[in-house]
């Protein structure tokens, strides 16, 4: 019945390249990030703040991010694009998925963010002479990244773990890389294993990572 | 000196100031009373800024304050102000709060600036909390904290809004003892408040407000001892 013989040999020796692969995954996870948050952030505002067509293009942004799946989210940058003779490299196809993805839900979250920090505090700032842009940047803006701070940790951790939908689109991120290896070599289930692990791994140190820096900016 | 001329304020179709006329000259201070609703944090919100105003004007010494070309942000350091809910920045210590106005809108450097909250911590008698965050202080600490974070920028006027009503009763007092202390060193206030005895020991003068209009203004004696507006002596029965 279970004759199945496990092979780690072959696993070991592509070990660095799996690893290479993670730092790859974990890159375009953290820029989608970076991108993520500066378009969620305008979206947020934009959504609080603006009518008009601004307002629609950031609302359906947020809808189409949040109710679509992520798949079909980097098949449209990826097949859908190329349909109209724009051909993105794999990696920017999985950063713009991401990206368009983590934009339309920290969008949310910021836009939670922003609602809990009193409008009594903006009011305050500005008696005292403050522009309008030093109290977002020294008074509202700072509260609403410490209120953001932990769904932010948690969009990274998805960012990682989503990326894996790459491999669909022949990014040789982690999950690529693993899939590019185990079709080669048949020890199917030994590399997804070993690759399980290392996004295990990934993911409790940006927690970890997350938790230590929580510490030294949060002093209240 | 301050001077409002039949300033008109609306809040879509509900017009909430009628045509204010009233001058506050330096070193007064007057005290506003009046129902709910009748306009008098409006009014402070139309003399900082803070609100539009529909028609006639307030002057800041010689600065119509909701003029274009008025730079809003400079003249509101003239005006300090202190709100209902005391809005301590969470994010801050007591002396940041304090300093960090003096600091990016004034242009101090970080000592001085420094050297400002610490001054205005200890005008306020928050002197033992410099490294604490508001979260560990009381309402009337943080309302202090916000007497002294308003003092820092050195203004000319100060503006309460209700500073003692959202505090709890014993509370009411060190924030009303501090208030009455910048009375007794001349600065110009503005005060509105619920608290009839701060308004007849502490004010030159009184102001009752009653659904947008000024209904009467006078020294405390009159307002409180012979009002003659019927809408004044209904108001003052019924908070007594
Ligand atoms: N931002 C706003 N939008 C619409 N209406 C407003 C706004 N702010 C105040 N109002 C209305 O304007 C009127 C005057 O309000 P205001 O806050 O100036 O009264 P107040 O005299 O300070 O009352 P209170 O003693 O309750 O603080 C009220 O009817 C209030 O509902
Ligand atoms: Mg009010």
């Amino acid at each position: 019945m279970f004759d199945y013989n496990f092979h780690w040999r072959p696993v070991l020796k592509n070990l660095p390249d799996l690893l290479g692969a993670g730092l790859l995954t974990l890159q375009v996870a953290v820029l989608a990030m970076v991108v993520g948050i500066v378009i969620g952030l305008a979206l947020a505002l934009i959504r609080m703040h603006m009518r008009g067509p601004l307002y629609w293009l950031a609302t359906g942004w947020v809808e189409l991010a949040r109710n679509t799946p992520a798949l079909f989210q980097l098949f449209f940058f990826g097949f859908g694009l190329g349909a109209f003779g724009l051909h993105l490299s794999p990696f920017a196809i999985v950063l713009c998925g991401l990206s368009f993805n983590c934009a339309g839900y920290l969008a949310e979250n910021f836009r939670g963010g922003f609602q809990a920090v009193p409008e009594t505090q903006l009011r305050a700032a500005r008696s005292l002479g403050m522009t309008a842009w030093q109290a977002y940047t020294r008074i509202i803006i700072p509260q609403v990244f410490r209120i953001v701070y932990h769904p932010l940790t948690n969009q990274l951790v998805w960012a990682v773990l989503m990326s894996s939908l790459g491999m669909l689109v022949g990014f040789r991120e982690l999950s690529g890389e693993t899939q590019f290896f185990a079709s080669r070599t048949f020890r199917i289930f030994e590399y997804f294993a070993a690759t399980a692990v290392i996004y295990y791994v990934i993911v409790k140190i940006i927690l970890l990572a997350s938790r230590l820096l929580a510490a030294r900016l949060f002093r209240y | 000196m301050i001077e409002i001329r039949g300033l008109e304020k609306y809040f879509g179709a509900l017009q909430v100031l009628k045509g204010i006329d009233l001058d506050v000259a330096k070193g007064e201070v007057l005290s506003v009373i009046g129902a709910s609703g009748s306009g008098k944090s409006t009014l402070l919100y139309c003399i900082n800024g803070l609100e539009p105003i529909q028609k006639g004007s307030v002057i800041v010494d010689g600065t119509d304050v909701h003029a274009k070309g008025t730079d809003i942000n400079k003249l509101r350091q003239k005006l300090g102000m202190v709100f209902q809910q005391w809005n301590s920045f969470p994010h801050l210590t007591a002396l940041e709060n304090v300093a960090l106005a003096p600091k990016i809108v004034k242009g101090k450097s970080k000592a001085e600036a420094r050297d400002i909250a610490e001054k205005q911590l200890r005008h306020v008698g928050l002197d033992d909390k410099l490294n604490v965050f508001p979260s560990a202080l009381s309402g009337g600490q943080q309302q202090r904290l916000a007497i002294a974070r308003a003092l820092a920028m050195e203004p000319t006027y100060m503006l309460f809004d209700e500073a003692t009503s959202a505090l709890d009763p014993e509370l009411v007092g060190e924030v009303l003892d501090t208030m009455r202390l910048l009375a007794e060193e001349g600065m110009t206030m503005i005060c509105v408040t619920h608290e009839m005895g701060f308004a007849r020991d502490v004010s030159d003068r009184v102001a009752y407000f009653h659904q947008g209009v000024m209904e009467e203004i006078g020294p405390p004696e009159q307002i409180f001892g012979n009002a003659t507006s019927g809408h004044t002596r209904k108001f003052l029965a019924n908070v007594r």
